[in-house]
């Protein structure tokens, strides 16, 4: 193919591409899929034109001349039923093939591909590299190398979706899903969340930041240092060059940083507000609700426990000690946890603190203890 | 139009017609109704294949002997429905009442064995979901099947108290002579119902109870 | 065309033989039926219509407009399941269904008036648990239920759940009425070969509703019990997959598209008949894709599931059965076509809803295709172009027919004529608009505009901006709609009984018809559709 023809392709693709409004296509996948969606969306153009061509004639040729006008009886002929079915028939097949054939290649990763493991909680994306880093809302990559994601969901589906990559694969609790893609060119690209996760679904966004290979060996070297508890990513050179691409904002416009939720037309129980103001206020970002420990006290089964504290004497965890931990956190610090929480105090209105205890009181009993859920697991590509 | 004294309705045409029409009308019914059960059916299989041990220990935890005893009262119970579709068609209105009434004893017998089942497993924990104590299955997988055993049996007994209610009505109106030799469809109808049910539970015994 | 059909017009209707309020709640006529659920549903509609504009006016900005996201999110859940449950499938059987079909058939009835009546208090009680649930506090799980979030969600999803169960059985009710209706109740003469297309179209449609219709109010109710009584058998803490839901969900789920496009494909099969005084063109191959359709219907749920982790090779089975389901498709829309072929159509606006039915479809059908071919959709599942291709089938489609429907019956039921020039303005405001509002959802999609976001990318604005502008006017094709028919029916021009002239087996009543159908029996001696000669068909 001569360099001018090579254009004249490039030039016609990247009409196509602008006149159906396609993202830019950055992984090795996404050009093959956008060539069907071009051709299946031309047919459709075509076919439509004929259909309506052919009813427009008809209106025209056979419009009604007179009251009592008669029409001949036409019945169907195999000829024509055949060419109905015939013809719409072998043109989807031939899609279906290619598309499927495409479908296949999306759905194997290559066997060299490395592993990112990928977990979905609401509403925010974790990403964990099997050397250590990982990091809340930015996923870093290298360019031209296949990238294999384990995805699981803390909580609820979630599925993790690369517009520009055309790849998409939902987050289930309890089991994990893969996909994978080569990004072809450094930048960075938006995460989105599209299966409907709840309050802030349309938040949970999150990006992905391809690296050149150099850029991303640095960066991974860099992670290396310093202590392994302490291996939480931290930004790449070229980020650090440009904070403010819009891709990023909007990773970190996600469940960082919540667009201030008004209460709205409250209803329900006192306990189910509360459950709400917990996700809300960002509570269970720290705080789970099912027994595992995380950065504060889990809060099942928290109402009434005798809990032992940093100075050595024990309280009981009741309504006047879960309000005073809300808005004096650092005052009374159960024994084992840091004293990272922010206090409450004039940031929760009294209605909402009152939820708040009511959920927790709610989470009594030890009934979900017993049935936690044992990890997910996974199979590893052949050969590896 | 239809007076509200006759059975018949005018609309239909003709009385074979009607006959016709309410058959169909519950051979249908009885379809969707077969359908209703089909997801915990599959329910059953999907999890069965993602646990099968435990379901195989979790079936032997069941009464298959008392079970036996209620497949056989079911059964013979249809022989007796069966009984009195062919009595009134004859027009023997107490003949009629009494085979449905030894029928329905049949169906209260079964509920009761279910009824002590039920109780049984209450003390013993094997309860579904969250209020599942039983500690011989772990929680994945044992709970889930006697959460299907509670739900497929559950909606079985729930059917079959719908089928006595059913029945009691047919006694009532055998035994007041609603139904004749000539006017006999609800009773045949309310009949394939009883079938229905007990054809449910011809499934439903061996995949919970008998299955290794 | 003959303006002495006219003179045999019944004086007794079953408008006027009794006038209650009564005679009308406790009504076993089937017409009566067909007009409360007509009544019912538009309510319906218009409830669901209230929460689109909603919607659409929240998202003419990128951020927070003029409600919370919390409200935003019980907004499309409410929208889905009012538009979905309430009004889609039961409109065209229900309504339309119901008036027609004994009709059609040359009956007084349909086989079980009792139990039709109880169908209309099914759907309110169920319809008012629904509402109520939306009152108490509305859920906000989306109209799929997907588990596990509406296990958790902290709305009322309980009520609607039940809600949505119960309304089921008034959906099963109605498609074993039909059944039998068709089988029994045939009038001398109505050979299985002369029973008209959209009797047929009910008869796919009701086989579907008696078959799904359970296993859908069996997995509702499981979410229900594992919200209620904490059974978790979707509950993946308990070894539970929440993925074993969806397919229940959609094994349902799907084959209710059909639900509410068959009853649609028969009406316009029987408004392009009517308008271009012409037999269909392949009576047969119709009434066997319609079949075809039903069926295959069943055996393509998991295209909902390419990206949800199910198999590959799953997708790809998936993927050519639902490609079938377009082929079956795509013979209906060219028999419609190759029907206008030597005919006498005059444009009036049912036809004008065909064709917009017909333009809507074709976009949406092809869609269709293009996400079952499973590479294309991976990008496009859950984007709005999914939101647009199912309004294309769903609101171009199906509300197409439902006005078709309306206008060509509109005389059948209340004996009026409504006012020509405002309802072509209605109907072309309709159409524009339609296209107006989820054109740019396609290109959204494209994009990758997530559906059910209530905060998107900036760049985005301008199309859902485009979007918005396009529902308003819907909303102000449908308000002109409301005000002329309700001004029609006291101050309409008096219909003829046969004002299209057409020789569909239904106008061989008067119109409105006499309260058991006929005031004589009729003879259906011409086949359906049949214009080789100029008279009318004969009112009985």
């Amino acid at each position: 193919m001569t360099p001018g023809e090579d254009s004249l392709a490039g030039t016609v693709e990247e009409l196509f591409r602008r006149v159906l409004f396609l993202p830019e296509q950055a992984s090795t996948v996404a050009k093959d899929v956008d060539h069907l969606h071009y051709v299946i969306i031309t047919t459709a153009m075509v076919a439509a034109t004929v259909i309506f061509g052919t009813a427009a004639y008809f209106l025209i040729r056979f419009r009604r001349r007179s009251e009592t006008e008669v029409t001949r009886r036409v019945e169907g002929t195999l000829v024509w039923e055949v060419l109905f079915v015939g013809v719409p028939l072998s043109t989807f097949l031939v899609w279906f093939f290619v598309g499927y054939h495409d479908f296949i290649r999306m759905q194997t990763p290559p066997p060299d591909a490395m592993d990112v493991y990928v977990v979905g909680k609401q509403w925010m994306w974790q990403f964990t590299h099997p050397e250590g880093p990982n990091s809340i809302g930015v996923l870093r990559v290298p360019v031209g190398k296949p990238v294999r994601l384990l995805l699981t969901s803390r909580d609820v589906i979630h599925s993790f979706y690369v517009p520009a990559f055309r790849i998409k694969q939902d987050a289930l609790p309890g089991a994990y899903t893969q996909t994978w893609f080569e990004v072809t060119k450094p930048g960075s690209y938006r995460v989105m969340c599209a299966e409907y996760c709840g309050l802030k679904h349309s938040e949970m966004w999150a990006e992905v930041q391809a690296l050149s290979p150099e850029d991303y060996e640095a960066w991974m070297q860099e992670q290396r240092r310093g202590l392994v508890s302490r291996r939480d990513a931290s930004p790449s050179a070229p980020e650090r060059e440009e904070p403010h691409k819009p891709a990023r904002q909007a990773a970190s416009y996600d469940a960082q940083n919540p667009h201030g939720e008004v209460m709205y037309g409250e209803r329900g129980t006192l306990a189910e507000r509360g459950e709400r103001v917990a996700a809300e206020r960002g509570c269970l970002k720290c705080h789970t609700v099912d027994g595992t420990a995380h950065i504060g006290p889990t809060w099942l089964g928290l109402y009434g426990r005798r809990e032992r504290l940093t100075t050595g004497e024990t309280v009981v965890a009741d309504e006047a000690y879960l309000t005073e931990s809300m808005m004096k956190p650092g005052a009374r610090l159960v024994e084992g946890f840091e004293p990272v929480m922010p206090s409450y105090l004039g940031e929760l209105e009294a209605a909402e603190v009152a939820a708040l205890v009511e959920y927790i009181k709610t989470l009594r009993g030890a009934r979900l203890e017993t049935i936690r859920s044992e990890g997910p697991v996974y199979e590893p590509i052949g050969g590896k | 139009m239809s007076t509200e004294t006759s059975p018949w309705e005018e609309h239909f045409g003709s009385r074979e017609n009607q006959n016709k029409a309410a058959q169909l009308g519950m051979w249908i019914f009885l379809g969707s109704e077969v359908l209703l059960f089909t997801n915990l059916f599959v329910g059953y299989g999907v999890y069965r294949y993602y646990y099968p041990d435990i379901f195989v220990e979790g079936s032997k935890h069941l009464e298959a002997g008392w079970a036996t005893v209620q497949t056989l009262l079911l059964v013979t119970s249809s022989l007796f429905v069966a009984l009195a579709v062919h009595y009134i068609r004859q027009g023997r209105q107490f003949l009629t009442a009494l085979v449905l009434l030894v029928g329905m004893g049949m169906g209260l017998g079964f509920l009761g064995i279910k009824g002590w089942e039920y109780w049984k497993h209450w003390t013993e924990g094997a309860l579904p979901g969250e209020y599942y104590r039983l500690e011989e299955l772990p929680v994945r997988g044992g709970s889930l099947f006697f959460t299907l055993y509670f739900l497929l049996t559950g909606l079985h007994a729930v059917h079959m108290l719908v089928a006595l209610g059913l029945l009691g009505w047919l006694v009532w109106g055998a035994v007041s002579g609603k139904y004749t030799a000539e006017y006999h469809i609800p009773v045949e109808v309310g009949g394939l119902y009883w079938h229905l049910v007990d054809v449910f539970w011809l499934f439903i015994y061996p995949l919970l109870y008998l299955v290794e | 065309m003959n303006p002495s059909a006219g003179s045999s017009q019944p004086a007794i209707t079953y408008l006027n033989h009794e006038t209650t309020v009564g005679s009308w709640l406790l009504t076993r006529d089937h017409k009566r039926i067909g007009v409360m659920f007509l009544v019912l549903v538009i309510l319906a509609l218009l409830l669901g219509g209230v929460f689109a504009m909603v919607l659409r006016i929240e998202l003419l900005t990128p951020g927070p407009t003029i409600i919370s996201a919390m409200t935003y999110n019980r907004m499309f859940t409410l929208h889905g399941v009012t538009m979905v449950w309430l009004f889609m499938i039961p409109a065209i059987p229900s309504a339309f269904g119901n008036f027609v079909l004994p009709i059609m058939l040359g009956a007084k009835d349909v086989a079980f008036p009792r139990l039709n009546l109880a169908s209309v208090y099914i759907y309110v009680a169920g319809a008012g648990l629904t509402l109520f649930g939306m009152l108490w506090s509305g859920a906000d799980t989306g109209w799929t239920f997907y588990t596990p979030y509406s296990t958790t969600s902290p709305t009322a999803v309980a009520p609607i759940l039940l809600g949505v169960f119960i309304i089921g059985f008034s959906t099963i009710i109605t498609g074993l009425n039909f059944i039998t209706t068709v089988h029994t109740l045939r009038a001398p003469g109505m050979h299985w070969s002369r029973i008209p297309l959209f009797v047929w179209a009910l008869y796919g449609t009701s086989v579907i509703q008696v078959v799904a219709t359970p296993v859908l109010g069996m997995v509702l109710l499981l979410v229900f019990f594992e919200r209620v009584f904490g059974v978790g058998l979707f509950d993946p803490a308990r070894g539970g997959d929440p993925v074993l839901f969806q397919h229940m969900f959609w094994f349902y789920s799907h084959p209710a598209v059909y639900i509410m496009v068959l009853p649609a494909m028969g009406v316009i099969t029987e408004v392009v008949c009517a308008f271009s005084r012409k037999n269909i063109f392949g009576y047969k191959m119709i009434a066997a894709s319609t079949f075809g359709i039903a069926f295959v219907g069943f055996f393509s749920w998991g295209h909902h599931m390419f990206v949800s982790g199910q198999s590959t090779f799953g997708s790809g089975v998936f993927g050519v059965l639902s490609m079938l389901v377009a082929i079956f498709t795509a013979i209906k829309i060219f028999n419609w076509v190759a029907t206008m072929y030597g005919g006498s159509i005059d444009l009036r606006v049912p036809l004008l809803y065909v064709l917009g039915f017909i333009f809507l479809l074709v976009f949406g059908g092809m869609t269709g295709v293009a996400v079952a071919t499973t590479s294309l959709d991976v990008h496009w599942h859950d984007t709005y172009f999914i939101v647009a291709h199912f309004h294309y089938i769903m609101v171009g489609a199906v509300l197409m027919a439902f006005l078709a429907a309306l206008h060509y019956w509109w005389p059948k039921m209340f004996g009026r004529v409504y006012p020509e020039r405002w309802s072509f303005l209605a109907a072309s405001t309709i159409i524009f608009g339609f296209i107006v509002t989820f054109l740019p959802q396609f290109l959204l999609g494209n994009l990758g505009m997530p559906r059910r976001y209530y905060q998107y990318p900036a760049e985005l604005q301008w199309l859902n901006v485009l979007s918005t502008a396009g529902a308003s006017l819907l909303a102000f094709g449908f308000t002109l709609i409301g005000v002329y028919l309700l001004w029609s029916l006291r101050y309409g021009r008096v219909s003829t009984a046969n004002p299209w002239g057409s020789s569909g087996y239904e106008w061989y009543s008067g119109s409105p018809p006499a309260p058991h159908n006929f005031t004589e029996a009729p003879r259906f001696e011409r086949e359906v559709h049949d214009y080789t000669v100029p008279e009318a068909p004969r009112v009985y």
